[in-house]
């Protein structure tokens, strides 16, 4: 990775600093398009900051699955798990929760929602499984398995929205609404936030101390710094390391689309996700692949998405710029990274390193 | 819609589509063998189909439309490769960028361009034509050659690619610097060149393949690269690095997406979804079988130098 070892205030210089080039680059880009920066920052701002309401229910709403595959895959790059494959992870979490959730009829809450949320975990899970069997008993690399169950999970979706899973009538493609049971609690009443981000907010904390105060968490991080070292210190094994990974990776991915039915939708249909399982790999490197910063980053994502709603309304800068702006994240994290990287020289760097300690 | 389901006809669509997937994944390929994974060929497919609408429909021309493809996949490309050689950057993330880039850049470009409904592009076709004396064997005509010219130019990519690679100093220099740089280096190979070439390479031809989509079906749509880029990548796997094989493999993925056709022509409401998911899960299935055991270049998706960067 290269990048998840260095100090923490590196790594926020890394990202302040790219995120300025992004926005630089964005504003000539819309300049050159005939937009006006300044007013498509203040659109921007106003739909996802503007209001309670807009912050509330727009951009936090939108942080939340995005903040869930972007633990994703921070768990498993942290370990040297190239998991492209949060995309998939979600959508069978998503079938798995509306499946389940329409199978269940009405109980209490307390029973449904934890028995949804186990389903969409191990979905997850299952969908990380596969391409984990395939790396460790075929050598098979995970970069083109776990991207091709992308496209396995998003065939399976269709077909199911089309098929067993359709609505009643039969007339439109997508499944039936999940009982308001099975439907997650607003966390503030009125607006759309539900208790998924609470979820999430929780996890993120959580991960961050599972990495840095366990036995486990420390064997994870050393698989991700030198596989090699790890099997010579011989704590566990390699190969049991390396399911755990990808099985916590599509254990989150799983739980971000369980989630994104039970708060949001409450139906499953195609292009339920607008590729966050890809927008999740920016996520996460902007937060130089740290748990709590990935919360940042996750509602930074939110705003841009949820911003760009009003964009497209009130300036009609079109909705496709924001994968475009996203991808100049991605691109300026790595640019920044290693230009701070030269600018400081190893000798410093290396005293750096010395008085960080790992996020 | 009567239609009668031929032989023909669906080994004739199979090749069709397995065009593009055989030219992004020779291209692959080169950029694989000197040790660089370009997941990022998603972004020149798709900047290559824009780039290939925009100059047909400007001038009208299929030959430009092609030639301006070729050019917007390595623009790509070269994005990938001023970031993976000139920074060193992860290829794996750098390519995911690319492709995201790609993808949203293309997007931005159309919508702006055409408006956010979409308003129908029409473009200069690609039209199939009959090679002499071979056009006109029994089955074997109609199937291999009379096609468009495209399937044509894949025919002569994969010999000519082999050669290159297994009988001229440049196919040994870049299968050197793809399995060690390092002993490359002392050799005397120039390994930033090679791999500079090599990415090149990979992102013009799947740039080709993105024009073929664009002119093949007469329009450009959004994400029309549909993760052919990805399928290319797993095809790459699969024919092991081989030009030949690569071939092989596109044409099974092609005759596997080519079986929507028939089931459509038996009935209307079968599930196509689940045919469409077949090239997928055969993928996966065929990986998981011999053709995943092949050895990838040793020093594929490592970055270089190792230090000092």
């Amino acid at each position: 990775m290269g990048m998840q070892d260095s100090n923490p205030w590196l790594a926020l210089l890394v990202s302040l600093l790219a995120v300025l080039l992004t926005t630089l680059f964005t504003a000539t880009a819309l300049m050159l398009g005939g937009f006006s920066p300044v007013v498509a920052l203040q659109v921007l701002i106003e739909g996802s900051m503007g209001s309670i309401d807009n912050f509330l229910g727009v951009t936090l709403v939108r942080a939340v699955p995005l903040i869930l595959t972007g633990l994703a895959v921070a768990v498993a790059f942290k370990s040297g798990v190239w998991n492209i494959g949060a995309e998939g992870q979600f959508y069978a979490g998503a079938i798995a929760a509306v499946w389940v959730g329409l199978s269940l009829g009405d109980h209490p809450s307390f029973f449904s929602i934890p028995a949804v949320f186990l389903a969409a975990a191990l979905a997850g899970s299952f969908w990380a499984f596969i391409p984990a069997l395939m790396r460790i008993r075929l050598g098979v690399g995970e970069v083109v398995t776990t991207i091709l169950m992308n496209f396995v999970a998003i065939h399976l979706v269709s077909y199911l929205v089309r098929w067993p899973l359709q609505e009643e009538r039969g007339v439109f493609p997508n499944t039936d609404l999940i009982v308001e049971s099975v439907r997650l609690p607003k966390i503030i009443a009125g607006t759309g936030l539900h208790l998924g981000f609470l979820v999430a907010v929780m996890l993120s904390l959580g991960l961050a101390g599972l990495f840095n105060h366990t036995v486990l968490g420390f064997n994870l991080r050393s698989l991700g710094g030198s596989q090699e070292a790890s099997r010579v210190s011989g704590r566990s094994s390699i190969s049991s390391l390396l399911v755990v990974t990808f099985l916590l990776s599509g254990c989150l991915a799983g739980l971000a689309g369980g989630i994104e039915i039970t708060g949001r939708t409450f139906a499953l249909y195609e292009g339920l996700s607008p590729g966050w399982g890809y927008t999740a790999i920016a996520v996460a490197l902007l937060a130089n692949l740290n748990f709590k910063a990935v919360l940042l980053t996750g509602i930074f994502f939110g705003a841009l998405e949820g911003g760009s709603g009003a964009m497209q309304r009130e300036v009609g800068i079109p909705a496709a710029w924001v994968s475009w702006i996203e991808a100049l994240v991605l691109l300026s994290v790595l640019a920044s990274d290693r230009l701070f990287r030269r600018l400081l020289g190893s000798k410093w760097q290396s005293k750096l390193r010395e008085s960080g300690s790992d996020g | 819609m009567v239609e009668s389901f031929s032989l023909v006809v669906f080994f004739g669509a199979a090749i069709r589509l397995a065009v593009p997937l055989a030219l992004a994944a020779l291209g692959e390929s080169i950029t694989e063998r000197s040790g660089v994974l370009n997941i990022g060929i998603e972004g020149s497919i798709i900047a290559g189909a824009l780039c290939a609408a925009l100059a047909a429909l400007k001038w009208s021309s299929i030959l430009l439309g092609m030639v301006f493809g070729a050019l917007g996949g390595g623009l790509v490309a070269l994005v990938f490769a001023i970031f993976v050689l000139g920074l060193n950057t992860d290829q794996i993330i750098t390519g995911t960028a690319t492709t995201l880039a790609g993808l949203g850049f293309t997007g931005a470009l159309y919508q702006a361009r055409f408006g956010m409904t979409g308003s129908v592009i029409t473009l200069p076709v690609l039209r199939s034509f009959k090679i002499p004396i071979l056009g006109d064997l029994p089955i074997l005509g109609p199937i291999f050659f009379q096609q468009s010219v495209t399937v044509y130019l894949v025919y002569l990519l994969i010999p000519t690619l082999w050669y290159l690679l297994f009988n001229t100093s440049w196919g040994l220099e870049l299968r050197s610097v793809g399995e060690s740089p390092e002993v490359a280096e002392e050799a005397g190979v120039r390994v930033l060149l090679v791999r500079f070439i090599a990415i090149l390479s990979g992102g013009l031809m799947a740039g080709l393949a993105g024009a073929h989509l664009a002119l093949d079906s007469g329009t450009f749509i959004e994400n029309m690269s549909g993760g052919r880029g990805f399928i290319a990548i797993a095809v790459v796997v699969l024919g092991r690095w081989n030009p030949v094989w690569i071939a092989i493999a596109a044409l099974f993925f092609g005759a596997a997406s080519a079986l929507q056709f028939v089931f459509q022509s038996l009935g209307s409401n079968l599930p196509f979804p689940l045919f469409l998911m077949l090239p997928y899960l055969l993928t996966l299935i065929a990986l998981s079988g011999w053709f995943g055991r092949a050895k990838a270049p040793a020093a594929l998706t490592l970055p270089w130098p190792t230090k000092g960067r």
